[in-house]
């Protein structure tokens, strides 16, 4: 433990240089456009729109239990945007030592900084269209109140389980390249096997028991439920993501504490 | 004087020593992260490296590639962990290890050089109230602010100079780097380190060029299979240096032609050849480096193979564009030797005083009847020895000659 608060102050101390990277990355993303920011926005706007738009008024999938003809289209945003979020952060975290290969070899600075830019970049763009979502639930007058800050510590489960595992798979990533390319398969398949398309009730017994293993499930069914029945999660179900998170977390520190000499070595 | 002053090292390294695992298997790795045993094998590049340098010393580091040189400096820089032994370190480090930075092609030399002085530990504010320095200081014009991807290696090392530089250092790490960059650069660099050692910057500098370990350094030392062979001042360092290297050069001399890239060529009818060509210093060393204005003597071992009416030696000092500096031949000098028969030997030792300018030079000799190649050529041969002219002691001046002045002034 003294160990990763010791890591914590060298982050600390390069505070700058994690702010201005990740403000770096975003005017990187619209150098040479003629519209510039508008362009952050128009990404997530589209996703948004095609969710709400087309589900609740052309294909208009049966919510059970929900008679607004937008139930569906937030169930789908709540799921979609919040998943988003985990598999950029992972599918970025995990290749975060071997891009930035150049740095690490030539300069000396914590190392730790990469996943918090990672991180704090995941979340600004999150940010961003989680606005879009909160705008259109207050346009539709489905927003859910103060509700909607019990999505927080959800939120800080997820984050805290995704840099953890992200972390993890990053030091492995240097040594064995094929966990980035088993991270995208996986993701695909994650998404899938997650309860944000389709609906839960519809599932047969066999399919809920292996969906209980799934630890993003208790997460994304927490957002659901907050953002479409404006219910607060029922905590208990959060103690097994919780838990792996913290299990990932520690085993990631570890595993970078062990191998960060050995990381610049085989760069 | 008195002893009791404790004496403070601004860099203290302590058996250091460095291995490379390296693994037969390829999960082998992983075998080990689950306690299955060991499977790697460890490829050592350093061996029990100890020294200390104190406030202000500049010590250049020498040795073939593949000693040790960078993975030492890496060390110290604190990006490569040693297997074992430590690094005490009395203040800021800055370094600039090879080409480059890690600097983003994408981006410009502007945001490069925020993101390097970042990295390098600098708070925005301190690297805001310095870019404009950066800037001065690197002179590439407008392409400051155009991606990276479109500079050459020299725009990059300038720009890698100056972030590196635009705070003072205690400790100043320079890998080779320099050497990439223009003439007009290197000199640049060279009076800020120089500025930089006069304040108190303690200065760690490898390079091949023993003109600038000899002109920066006050110390030095030879690594060689990751340990120091060799530690001393720089000039006898580097002396030891090219002894190694004009030994090991001897045994392959052909080879060592051909790899150069250029082309050795002779050409003649062979009744007399060059057997040996060397260029010797007042000590009688073979030397490769040469200061200006120093006397050396050139000695060529020529053979007869076959009964000649006469025999004539030319040789010419050429520069690096092939710019004859100076030739002559024993026919001018009245040194024909007459009906030489087969098997003679005879050592021509021709001494003169290298008033050069710095730089490379090579020797070409002929061997013929008369004044000139023109008439029966025995053997000609091009960059028969390549040697380098260096400054040492002399006044710093350009040109392709040393005419020593003498300037008085009078009001």
């Amino acid at each position: 433990m003294i160990i990763s608060i010791g890591m914590l102050k060298d982050v600390w101390s390069f505070r700058d240089l994690v702010w201005s990277s990740v403000k770096r990355e975003f005017q990187s993303r619209w150098t040479g456009t003629q519209f510039g920011p508008i362009w952050l926005v128009a990404q997530p706007l589209a996703t948004i729109v095609i969710f709400t738009v087309i589900f609740a008024n052309i294909m208009r999938p049966g919510m059970p239990a929900h008679d607004s003809k937008f139930a569906y289209s937030i169930y789908l945003c709540s799921g979609v945007l919040t998943f988003g979020l985990f598999s950029e952060m992972l599918g970025r975290s995990v290749n975060i030592f071997v891009e930035n290969a150049n740095l690490l070899k030539k300069i000396h600075f914590p190392k730790l900084c990469l996943p918090i830019i990672v991180l704090l970049s995941s979340l600004i763009n999150f940010a961003i269209i989680m606005s879009l979502f909160i705008c259109f639930l207050i346009i539709t007058s489905a927003f859910p109140g103060w509700v909607i800050f019990s999505a927080l510590p959800v939120l800080g489960i997820q984050l805290m389980f995704t840099i953890g595992l992200g972390v993890l798979l990053a030091t492995i990533n240097v040594f064995y390249r094929d966990v980035q390319q088993t991270v995208s398969v996986v993701l695909q398949f994650w998404f899938w096997l997650t309860p944000i398309v389709y609906i839960t009730a519809t599932l047969p017994d066999i399919a809920r028991n292996i969906l209980n293993w799934n630890p993003l499930w208790p997460l994304i069914q927490a957002y659901q439920g907050i953002f479409l029945e404006h219910r607060i999660p029922e905590w208990s179900s959060l103690v097994y993501p919780l838990l792996l998170g913290l299990i990932f977390s520690l085993l990631g520190v570890y595993a970078f504490y062990k191998l960060q000499g050995e990381i610049v070595d085989e760069l | 004087m008195s002893c009791e002053e404790p004496f403070t090292y601004m860099l203290q390294i302590k058996n250091i020593s460095k291995a490379y695992k390296r693994y037969h298997r390829k999960y082998g790795r992983l075998a080990e992260w689950l306690g299955l045993g060991t499977y790697h094998e460890k490829r050592w590049v350093l061996q029990n490296i100890s020294f200390d340098v104190e406030r202000g010393q500049a010590v250049g580091i020498v040795g073939v590639n593949g000693a040790g040189k960078s993975t030492l400096l890496k060390i110290i820089t604190g990006t490569t962990r040693p297997s074992t032994g430590s690094v005490e370190a009395g203040g800021r480090i800055s370094a600039l290890l090879e080409l480059g930075m890690g600097f983003h092609p994408e981006f410009t030399g502007r945001q490069n050089a925020y993101m390097s002085a970042q990295l390098s530990g600098l708070t925005l504010a301190e690297v805001e109230s310095r870019i404009g320095e950066i800037e001065g200081f690197a002179e590439i014009g407008d392409y400051f602010d155009q991606p990276m991807r479109t500079y050459s290696s020299g725009m990059q090392i300038r720009v890698a100079f100056s972030v590196a530089t635009c705070v003072r250092p205690d400790i100043l790490i320079v890998d080779e780097a320099l050497s990439v960059g223009d003439a007009y650069f290197q000199h640049k660099s060279f009076g800020r380190i120089r500025g930089f050692r006069e304040q108190g910057t303690t200065l760690l500098f490898v390079s091949h060029d023993r003109g600038s370990i000899q002109s920066l350094c006050n110390r030095a030392m030879l690594l060689e299979h990751g340990a120091i062979i060799k530690e001393g001042n720089p000039e006898e360092v580097m002396d030891f240096y090219n002894a190694i290297i004009a030994e090991k050069e001897n045994t392959t001399v052909e080879q060592k032609k051909l790899n150069n890239g250029k082309v050795r060529t002779s050409s003649g009818t062979g009744e007399a050849r060059v057997e040996n060509i060397g260029l010797y210093n007042a000590m009688g060393e073979m030397v490769e480096f040469v200061s200006v204005g120093e006397q050396v003597e050139l000695r060529v071992r020529v053979k007869v193979f076959k009964s000649v009416e006469s025999l004539v030696l030319g040789y010419g000092i050429k520069d690096r564009l092939g710019q004859v500096m100076y030739g002559t031949n024993t026919w001018h000098t009245r040194q024909v030797i007459h009906n030489p028969s087969q098997g003679d030997e005879y050592m021509y030792r021709i001494s003169f005083p290298a008033n050069l300018g710095l730089g490379s030079y090579s020797i070409e000799t002929a061997l013929h009847d008369r004044d000139t190649h023109m008439g029966a050529n025995y053997e000609w041969l091009n960059l028969a020895l390549v040697f380098n002219v260096i400054n040492i002691d002399k006044a710093a001046f350009v040109g392709s000659n040393w005419i020593e002045p003498k300037i008085e002034i009078e009001s």
